[in-house]
């Protein structure tokens, strides 16, 4: 049985945290609110009073725990190595444990009301039409990230697909009997948003002779249901997840989006010793398409005349994970991009999965940095590793008024490998 | 709890929402880096000096503490609110008023963070040297409040060398100014330097004016491994004696490096038993000379290895072994009490082995690293809380420490200050008319005792 860990499992990783404050100059919704309830150290003092009972469940408690994107830049700086992010997800199960997940959303929904936001209720809704919206599994990160009436009119979304990408491809591409298999663990946001980032990576892997399986079975891997403490809900699609590696035969998992790795690295593993053998399994696109040599071959390539500007964004959960070389080696050996780096490549983008439905001002400001740093670079593209990221980075380069395009990694290799 | 009226008053000084109250608001404003934890009654984050002017004679008509805080990362309890009352946030002082290039000066608000400043002032080629390891979140108004150093002190002093004038509010509310914009300025006391190293008990800052130096042009980096710490302190003596003062001197002692071995993958050879980090700077074109004068001044004492860095990222590399001190000390043992005595730079070898002693005698690991060229020692006492007489031998262990540095000639603190963690001590060094000359000062000049009280001097005292 698939089992998350309880606040109290996270006793003595609260007790890691020595109050440093280092924290404060990593955490984006800090840097743009500077309270100091938004920040690591003082969440984990929150979450330490709560064990404690030294506190309850008031409003202000609910919003410092809202008020986290669950990016883990506090864990990648911390001198302690304190998952604060594992902590905070573990400290909103816990409040929806106590007051039922409605009650932590309608805790939320007196946040939002407080800062003006409430209003959005009325004018949103209709970002995604009924019928798309339909086709969206109830339990799928999408749906969390995107609750219809929370939805702010005022964001740009890429439009649903009509046919999601598991629906496009067969269950199996054969490849060549002396490469390696691996499973495509799609994740929502390709399959519902940016399909053809999809078919870009089963090209990339077409190139190179790897045989690819797309079970149809799986679902979303649940980080969004993480974010928003929703325990039962993440339990039982990591379990639907977990027949599908049990019931297949393949090498490698593979993920272009950094959530889903790190949904199936970091969430899955703690959640039972059946989940553990998996995990050394799973690799990021990247990381596998560099271990394939392939940079290699697109160096190959002859260069073009023309070479337009590229950037890259690091997710935050590739970062913390130490994925930023290989996305990097692939973008810089693409002959036709000229890759730029820009100022603060690793810091969060604002999205934080559930994060910017409940807090989009916050994230809005947060977007708006990044937004100012991508411009700076002087690249025309904005390259990244996952769709969640995309999504926000486009968004908050239109609210900068600003003309770059953001774009998957692998919609630039597909560009330049043959049909 | 306050009266009602109190906080009516505080939210008609600095608006409804600087005013907090709730408490998971008071939770996340009642620590600093000792880990310490005391509850304000409430939290007021004002935007001016007039505010705090009001909010001060506010709470001296009342009787109310008033805890100045900025980023809360002492070391020594320096802002945490040991008596309840009013926390004064000053987080929304964050702007850099003025860089003047012309004079090499700037205006901050206290607010600031100290490596947003320095990122600022270097952009236009000068440069603010003081950098406490916390440099990336601590504010500059803490920085003045504690006299904070860090690894460049050694050529390029603290902070109190930089701070030239102030614009501050008294404990009974009046604001005023401390020195000024000039170089020089002898009329009357020396307010300004009265202030710095104050730890917030007689004043509350609003205003720095700050010195500034022209940006060097490039720094080296070398790393060199010694087979005993004194060779290590004797290369430091010897390298000064040679008329060279690099930038920084860092050392790691014996143990340290144990932890650093145990805990990472980093290369370092069994022989080292102690290493120096060694950075010079200035002009490019004398960089290279300065590394090679300072190998041939330390080759004769027990060098075992050196490595130069030839670009940032080798730079970096070496750096990585001061860096992953922290967390490998962490290997040793959960808890650590973290003291930062201070000895003349000769005396350091002779300290390291008293500390060496006494580790052995309350048999508790102690760890030690620091900035050798300004014989400032970290002394990290690394406990179990959870073992039952771990704090009591390391409190015993401390006060050695502390009278083994006294007894050289040293210091109990460097740059930590003495807050509420090092208070019951101060006795040990400062005699008892010095204490009573500075309480006359404090007595004086907040004579309801309401401006972070409590801090400093022994309660008893």
């Amino acid at each position: 049985m698939a089992k998350l860990k309880s606040l109290e499992d996270f006793r003595d990783e609260i007790d890691q945290c020595v109050k440093c404050g280092g924290c404060r100059a990593h955490c984006p919704a800090f840097g743009a609110e500077k309270h100091e309830g938004r920040v690591a150290r003082g969440k984990i003092a929150l979450a330490d009073s709560l064990l404690k009972g030294d506190v309850d469940l008031e409003e202000k408690f609910l919003l410092d725990m809202s008020q986290c994107l669950l990016c883990g830049s506090c864990y990648s700086q911390c001198p302690n190595k304190v998952h604060t992010e594992d902590i905070v997800a573990a400290t909103r199960r816990e409040i929806a444990q106590r007051k039922g997940l409605s009650t932590f959303g309608k805790g939320v929904g007196a946040v939002l009301k407080n800062q003006g936001l409430m209003n959005l209720l009325a004018k949103g809704g209709g970002a995604f039409s009924k019928l798309l919206f339909k086709k969206i599994p109830e339990q799928s990160g999408m749906r969390l990230r995107f609750p219809a009436p929370f939805i702010s009119s005022d964001r740009t979304l890429p439009p649903l697909t009509a046919k999601p990408f598991r629906e496009r491809c067969p269950d199996i591409i054969p490849g060549d009997a002396d490469k390696p298999t691996v499973l495509f663990f799609t994740g929502c946001g390709i399959n519902f948003m940016y399909p053809e980032s999809g078919e870009a990576l089963l090209k990339a892997l077409k190139f190179i002779g790897v045989t690819v399986i797309i079970p149809k079975a799986q679902v979303c891997c649940g980080l969004p249901a993480v974010s928003a403490g929703a325990a039962s809900t993440v339990e039982s699609l990591a379990e639907e997840n977990l027949s599908v590696f049990q019931n297949n035969k393949y090498d490698y998992i593979v993920t272009a989006c950094a959530s889903c790795h790190s949904g199936l690295t970091q969430i899955y593993p703690g959640m039972g010793e059946e989940f553990g053998e998996f995990e050394s399994k799973v690799k990021d696109i990247f990381v596998f398409l560099v271990e394939q040599g392939f940079a290699d071959k697109l160096a190959e390539l002859p260069k073009h005349k023309d070479q337009i500007k590229v950037t890259y964004h690091d997710p935050c959960h590739l970062r913390n994970h130490g994925i930023t070389k290989e996305p990097r080696a692939i973008l810089k050996a693409l002959p036709q991009i000229e890759f730029v780096e820009m100022e603060d490549a690793g810091t969060c983008c604002g999205l934080g999965g559930t994060y910017s439905v409940y807090h989009y001002d916050t994230s809005k400001k947060i977007g708006s940095k990044k937004a100012g740093f991508i411009a700076q670079s002087g690249a025309e593209l904005v390259a990244t590793d996952c769709p969640g990221c995309m999504m926000q980075l486009q968004d908050s380069i239109n609210h900068a008024n600003e003309k770059q395009r953001a774009v998957h990694i692998l919609d630039l290799v597909a560009e330049v490998l043959p049909e | 709890m306050l009266d009602k009226k109190i906080i009516a008053s505080l939210q008609q000084i600095s608006g409804k929402d600087q005013v907090l109250t709730d408490k998971a608001d008071l939770i996340c404003y009642s620590y600093d880096a000792t880990q310490k934890q005391y509850l304000p009654d409430v939290v007021v984050h004002p935007s001016c000096a007039k505010e705090i002017s009001q909010i001060m004679k506010l709470a001296n008509e009342n009787k109310i503490p008033v805890f100045p805080r900025g980023a809360g990362t002492g070391f020594t309890g320096g802002s945490v609110p040991t008596a309840g009352g009013i926390v004064l946030g000053l987080t929304r002082f964050d702007k850099i008023l003025d860089i003047d290039e012309e004079n090499l000066i700037a205006t901050i608000e206290p607010g600031v963070v100290t490596a947003d400043f320095q990122k600022t002032v270097e952009k236009v080629g000068l440069f603010y040297p003081p950098d406490p390891a916390s440099l990336k979140v601590s504010t500059m108004g803490g920085n003045v409040a504690e006299c904070a150093g860090g690894p460049r002190c050694v050529k390029y002093g603290v902070t109190k060398d930089y701070i030239i004038g102030l614009e501050i509010v008294t404990p009974t509310g009046d604001v005023i100014q401390t020195g000024g914009p000039t170089m020089k300025g002898v009329v009357g006391y020396d307010l300004t330097k009265l202030m710095c190293g104050s730890e917030g008990t007689l004043a509350v800052i609003t205003k720095i004016i700050v010195k500034l130096l022209p940006k060097p042009e490039a720094k080296k980096t070398m790393l060199v491994m010694f087979g005993s710490i004194d060779g290590a302190a004797q290369a430091v003596s010897a390298i000064i004696r040679g008329k060279i003062i690099p930038t920084t001197l860092e050392f790691l002692d014996a143990r340290t490096l144990d932890c650093v071995r145990q805990a990472t993958d980093l290369d370092v050879p069994d022989a080292a038993q102690a290493v120096l980090l060694i950075e010079v700077d200035g002009d490019r074109e004398f960089l290279d000379k300065q590394v090679t004068r300072i190998s041939e001044i330390i080759q004769p004492l027990g060098v075992v290895e050196t490595r130069i860095a030839e670009t940032a990222e080798e730079s970096e590399a070496l750096w990585q072994i001061r860096r992953s001190v922290s967390a490998s000390l962490r290997q040793v043992n959960p808890d650590k009490f973290n003291e930062d005595i201070c000895v003349p730079r000769s005396k350091v070898p002779e300290m390291i082995r008293k500390i060496d002693a006494i580790a052995d005698k309350y048999k508790i690991p102690i760890v030690n690293f620091g900035h050798a060229g300004d014989g400032n020692i970290h002394v990290n006492i690394m406990v179990d809380g959870k073992v039952d007489g771990d704090y009591e031998k390391a409190e015993k262990a401390i006060v050695e420490v502390f009278e083994g540095a006294l007894a050289l000639g040293g210091t109990m603190s460097g740059e930590h200050g003495v807050g509420i963690m090092k208070a019951p001590f101060i006795p040990l060094e400062l005699g008892g008319a010095v204490i009573d000359y500075m309480k006359t000062i404090k007595k004086a000049l907040d004579p309801n005792n309401i401006l972070n009280p409590g801090k400093i001097f022994p309660s008893d005292a």
